[in-house]
């Protein structure tokens, strides 16, 4: 097919004639992909962030906090009957007392190493003291070694420095510590914590995420056994599926009358905490989404416009070419090429600013840089966009009947 | 005149209602949005302190490991250790100076009904008051000598002395918080900083406290760590003394530096007193303390969030995009009407004329760009609000600057869009128009 036949030629040279027009429906495109392409990587990267999964049995757990007040207050009672009757109420599957709460963005972390001494490597990992049950209430699995059992549990008071004998910790964090052995042989292994101190691998569990979404090393966890006397405590509560409702005010009311020398506060599920840890996430995306689309609506109407615009100027013309034996389908494809060439310019200026514009995103806000193919995408897209914009325009073109050249307008 | 040509503008938009309302929706869509991530930006980058920013500073003392910086490259850490905290407070090298922390309590309201509740508490100096010029509704704050003898005084928020006094003048009576007696010195009245400048460490949009308390009460009933302690060096010894006398950092210290003049000596003491704790064996890392002014501060802390960020310079390319549309509609619309614009310059009218007739036009489709905008900006703060939740409260209120400036931007930029096609419109010449009729 020669190039004589796509008309490329005319349709340059008519073009050029109009070279304004042109020019700012090219940089629309180009503009509308630069920010279509980035959104959607935004977009996708926070989407993937959003869908880590915790690892504990977020959609029937609960929590909440009690802190006591008074000289009365005595936290070691208070903690043994609160989970006495938190557990022997029905609808409760397992129940914990906890000092942090995975995905909640407040928690206590320390340094571990696997060889005693300062300015040793040492890895970062999150805290949470639970006693024998909870492995249960958080629904994790020991995937070698073993539970702790209750005599490994100690009372933890307040201001106490030193950390129980055994811990458990996760695969992930397993790997890190020791990277040249298998997480199977990592039990029974010795680990270091405030440089010096040992505690001996107990168990490996398959996952529990720390309490900072934003953190790196999210799966560097370790479980304590320890159950804490002080003033202000969580309790974490795993309810039987479906019951989570049912049970949170019986929970609530039941600890608030059963002890009067405290207040109960904070009761929240964890599904609710998830989406606060990541509501600045969702609301990102859901504002690019809505600005992307919005933008390529308003380019297509522009591209809309102008080619209605242009048709109706070159009715006459049009006319004249039916007249002369053009097809319907000689007419539709002259816009429809118009457009193409158009958008082609467009395109290529869109993925140079597009790339641009990562760079720049990545140079002051730290974000990623653009996988490659998310380019050549987003011409595809915006190509799409104009010749499905542009479609009607010509069609209404091509329904120019040929007498029309024939009248003085 | 200039109503003649408002009435041709107005005639010339309803003869193309579908390209002029497509205009006048770009210019809103675009203005809306552009007007949305400014006024969020604008309020969280606002000077919450405007006439003493420049007086009040942040110290900072790099006190951390020799092996590692707190903050990469080598930033001192955000906030100072209970050691420093209290022997900068004791040396009162500054006009006024406040070391900080927060914590929280229950506080027992003494009705026979009302229940026990959590408060957010801050410790804090007396000098803190007067500093950022909190809002007193009755009494005051506490005195100096309060801090020293470690009386048991308090200030309450406005919200607070509702729930326990009914919002009664309760100065002077006695208030229950963790577990103590309490005589309340103050009350404060509504008091909303955005950024709540003074302490932005465990986020900057925060609410001020619900109790004000002496410092020293922190050793006194021992009350617990509210936002973040960073220890590079774990506690020597057990206990809660073992703890504040401890390299872990959980306080804040602000001063108030008149002049350079002060400023400097103030930094020459600093530097004087890190030398002496270095040769205590302690300060391991070169010199590097730091006096950041509230506007230096709330830079280092990155207190306007990157996603704000993002999101303003994506809506001012929206804007860009919808200009240009605009720009090309017009330029379709204004030769659309060749022939008229030669009809009119042949029977007498001047490019001048036309011009300005033309740039009239522009500008009613940009005011009505501009409203439209402003509604649709009024509805993005709206959704801001119901996707981020309550913190970002006093993020979204729209003032009448930000009004004003929306229908400005959509006035110039309309006209701006509109400069060319005006331009190339007049430019015709009245003969090749008028050939054809």
């Amino acid at each position: 097919m020669s190039s004589n036949q796509w008309e490329i030629g005319p349709i340059f040279r008519a073009l050029m004639r109009n070279k304004v027009g042109a020019i700012l429906i090219a940089i629309q495109i180009a503009v509308t992909m630069t920010i279509v392409v980035n959104s959607i990587f935004i977009i996708l990267e926070r989407a993937t962030k959003i869908e880590r999964e915790s690892g504990i049995d977020e959609i029937n757990s609960f929590y909440l906090t009690t802190t006591g007040f008074g000289s009365n207050f005595d936290p070691k009672s208070t903690a043994t009957n609160d989970l006495e009757l938190i557990r022997s109420t029905a609808g409760v599957l397992d129940a914990i007392q906890i000092n942090a709460i995975p995905v909640s963005g407040g928690g206590w972390s320390m340094s571990f190493q696997t060889e005693p001494g300062e300015e040793k490597e040492t890895e970062g990992a999150a805290i949470y003291m639970v006693d024998e049950h909870g492995i249960n209430a958080l629904d994790l699995e020991v995937i070698a070694g073993e539970n702790f059992a209750a005599g490994d549990v100690r009372w933890r008071p307040a201001g106490v420095r030193d950390w129980p004998d055994n811990v458990i910790i996760t695969k992930v964090l397993a790997e890190s510590l020791f990277p040249d052995i298998g997480y199977q042989d990592v039990v029974g292994k010795t680990i270091y914590i405030q440089q010096n101190e040992p505690m001996i691998v107990k168990g490996i569990v398959d996952k529990i995420q720390a309490p900072w979404v934003g953190w790196d090393d999210l799966e560097h966890t370790v479980l304590t056994p320890e159950i804490t006397e002080f003033e202000s405590n969580r309790y974490y509560i795993r309810a039987q599926p479906g019951q989570r409702d049912a049970i949170m005010p019986i929970i609530e009311e039941a600890l608030a009358s059963s002890n009067k020398q405290r207040i109960i506060r904070g009761m929240r599920t964890v599904q609710e905490t998830r989406e606060r840890s990541y509501r600045a996430d969702t609301a990102m995306i859901k504002i690019l989404s809505t600005t992307m689309i919005i933008l390529t609506i308003v380019t297509g109407l522009g591209i809309v416009g102008l080619a209605s615009f242009s048709v109706n100027r070159r009715k006459k013309q049009i006319g004249t070419r039916r007249a002369l034996g053009a097809s319907q389908q000689a007419i539709v494809r002259y816009f429809m090429l118009e457009n193409f060439l158009i958008s082609t310019v467009g395109v290529l200026l869109g993925a140079v600013l597009t790339v641009g514009l990562n760079m720049l995103l990545v140079n002051i806000f730290s974000l990623n840089a653009l996988d490659w193919y998310f380019v050549p995408a987003g011409m595809l897209v915006l190509w799409l966009v104009g010749q499905i914009a542009v479609f009607g325009p010509a069609k209404k073109a091509a329904n120019i009947p040929p007498a029309l050249a024939t009248r003085t307008v | 005149m200039f109503t003649y040509y408002l009435r041709l503008a107005f005639k010339s938009i309803k003869r193309n209602p579908i390209l002029s309302a497509l205009m006048i929706t770009a210019i809103g869509l675009g203005i809306g949005a552009s007007m949305t991530t400014v006024t969020v930006n604008y309020l969280m980058s606002a000077n919450p302190i405007p006439h003493k920013s420049e007086q009040l500073f942040y110290v900072q003392l790099d006190s951390w490991s020799q092996f590692e910086p707190a903050r990469e490259p080598n930033e001192p850490p955000d906030q100072i250790t209970w050691t420093e905290a209290t022997n900068l407070m004791q040396a009162k090298q500054a006009f006024r100076q406040t070391a900080m922390a927060s914590t929280g309590g229950v506080i027992e309201p003494t009705g026979q009904d009302d229940k026990p509740f959590m408060a957010s508490i801050r410790l804090a100096f007396s000098d803190f008051f007067p500093m950022f010029d909190a809002p007193f509704l009755f009494g005051n704050g506490w005195s100096e000598n309060n801090d020293t003898n470690r009386d048991y005084v308090v200030v309450i928020s406005k919200a607070t002395n509702e729930r326990v006094f009914g919002g009664e003048n309760s100065v002077g009576r006695t208030i229950r918080i963790v577990g103590e007696n309490f005589r309340v010195v103050g009350v404060l009245d509504d008091w909303v900083l955005v950024p709540r400048f003074y302490d932005v460490t465990t986020g900057a949009f925060d609410e001020t406290e619900e109790v004000f308390m002496p410092f020293y009460m922190k050793q006194e009933l021992e009350l617990s760590n509210g936002g973040n302690t960073n220890c590079w060096k774990s506690p020597e010894g057990e206990g809660f003394i073992a703890f504040l006398q401890s390299e872990c950092v959980n306080y804040q210290m602000w001063v108030e530096l008149r002049d350079q003049n002060e400023k400097d000596q103030y930094m020459d003491f600093l530097n004087n007193y890190v030398n002496e704790q270095k040769a205590l064996g302690r300060f391991a890392r070169p010199l590097n303390n730091r006096l950041s002014n509230v506007m230096e501060w709330m830079e280092i802390e990155e207190v306007v969030a990157d996603d704000a960020q993002i999101m303003m310079w994506v809506s001012f390319m929206f804007l860009l995009v919808c200009l240009l549309n605009t720009i090309g509609l017009l330029l379709a619309k204004f030769t659309g009407k060749a022939s008229e614009i030669g009809l009119r310059r042949a029977v007498g009218a001047s490019k001048t004329d036309l011009f300005i007739q033309h740039l009239v036009e522009t500008a009613c489709i940009g005011v009505a760009g501009g409203i439209l905008g402003l509604g649709l900006a009024f509805l993005g703060l709206e959704g801001i609000k119901s996707l981020y939740g309550e913190f970002v409260q006093n993020l979204v209120g729209l003032d009448f600057t930000m009004m004003a400036s929306a229908i400005l931007l959509a006035l110039v930029s309309s006209i701006l869009a509109g400069m060319y096609p005006t331009w190339r419109a007049c430019n015709i010449a009245p003969a090749s128009q008028l050939k054809s009729q």
